[in-house]
């Protein structure tokens, strides 16, 4: 009788844990994220413009936040430590991205352009 | 394939063929639609694992407020109808090969890891508990970094005034003294 309980219990403790939210699975979402900043990498290590760069930054912080969400949705769903920190995360990129663009725009006075490989004086 | 599943592969689809069109785009400003259009899937994603107040913050503060600074941004420092020179094949190879390897050894690693949920019961996240939870000093509050954020916010904000300011017409300090 007992035993029978206990089983169930287990059986549905997985159920629960394989549950993944709604028939997607953790992975999937990791699996996006880590494309998703390679691809930001990749504009990162391509890109010439100092606007499309910060672009690519975005890209790599949002993968970043979609990995917050998604491991406290299923590993931690009594905690709310990702979802907190994502909302930080956003914060601090539009600080970033506001502190950057004010840059941008210096540098532009200076050098009518924003090429990173036209930009090469620091001192004037 | 239930509708989550279907929902989950077409923002997927959307995230990942956005992010190579904002990094190979060559107009500046479709390549800021196309991050437009990212940033708007991912909040669908939060939508889906039911954390209606970060899609809200991430629709308004990253798709209404980044995008559009940026977008500003590009209006002020470049023109519209140029177009980007092509990416040297060289440097391109040698960037994707860097991050596909990348991204390869990411994503074996993450099948291979066997992940261990927690069995205690969710929470359900409203508006009461985020906004106690930021203002608690207790257990689970999250005061310290709430307050943190607020300065590196005001920092950010001035600091940008003071950087993008235009410097004003430099007076000499002798002028200065002998008008005085």
């Amino acid at each position: 009788m007992q035993k029978r309980q206990v089983l169930r219990f287990l059986i549905l403790k997985q159920l629960i844990n394989h549950k993944m939210e709604a028939g997607v699975p953790l992975d999937y979402f990791l699996i996006l994220a880590a494309i998703m900043f390679f691809i930001g990498v990749y504009g990162f290590l391509t890109r010439r413009n100092l606007i499309t760069i910060l672009m690519s930054l975005e890209l790599i912080l949002n993968s970043v936040n979609i990995n917050f969400v998604a491991f406290n949705k299923y590993l931690y769903p009594h905690k709310l430590e990702g979802f907190f920190f994502s909302l930080f995360v956003i914060a601090v990129a539009a600080s970033e991205a506001a502190v950057a663009i004010a840059i941008i725009i210096n540098i532009y006075r200076r050098f009518t352009t924003i090429n990173v490989e036209d930009v090469n004086e620091m001192k004037y | 394939m239930t509708a989550n599943q279907i929902m989950f592969f077409l923002f997927s689809a959307v995230i990942i063929g956005c992010s190579i069109l904002t990094v190979t785009s060559r107009r500046i400003l479709r390549a800021a639609t196309y991050l437009l259009f990212v940033l708007v899937s991912s909040a669908g994603l939060y939508f889906m694992l039911n954390y209606q107040f970060l899609a809200a913050v991430q629709l308004t503060l990253y798709a209404g407020g980044i995008v559009v600074l940026i977008i500003f941004s590009i209006l002020l420092t470049s023109q519209i109808s140029q177009k980007f020179e092509p990416v040297g094949w060289g440097k391109s190879l040698f960037s994707a090969i860097a991050s596909i390897a990348g991204a390869f050894v990411t994503i074996i690693s993450i099948l291979d890891f066997k992940f261990s949920a927690s069995t205690e019961a969710a929470k359900e996240i409203n508006m009461h508990l985020v906004g106690n939870s930021l203002l608690s000093v207790g257990k689970d509050g999250y005061a310290l970094p709430f307050e943190v954020i607020t300065i590196l916010l005001l920092a950010a904000m001035i600091g940008a005034i003071v950087i993008a300011k235009k410097a004003g017409p430099k007076v000499p300090h002798s002028q200065t003294i002998n008008q005085s």
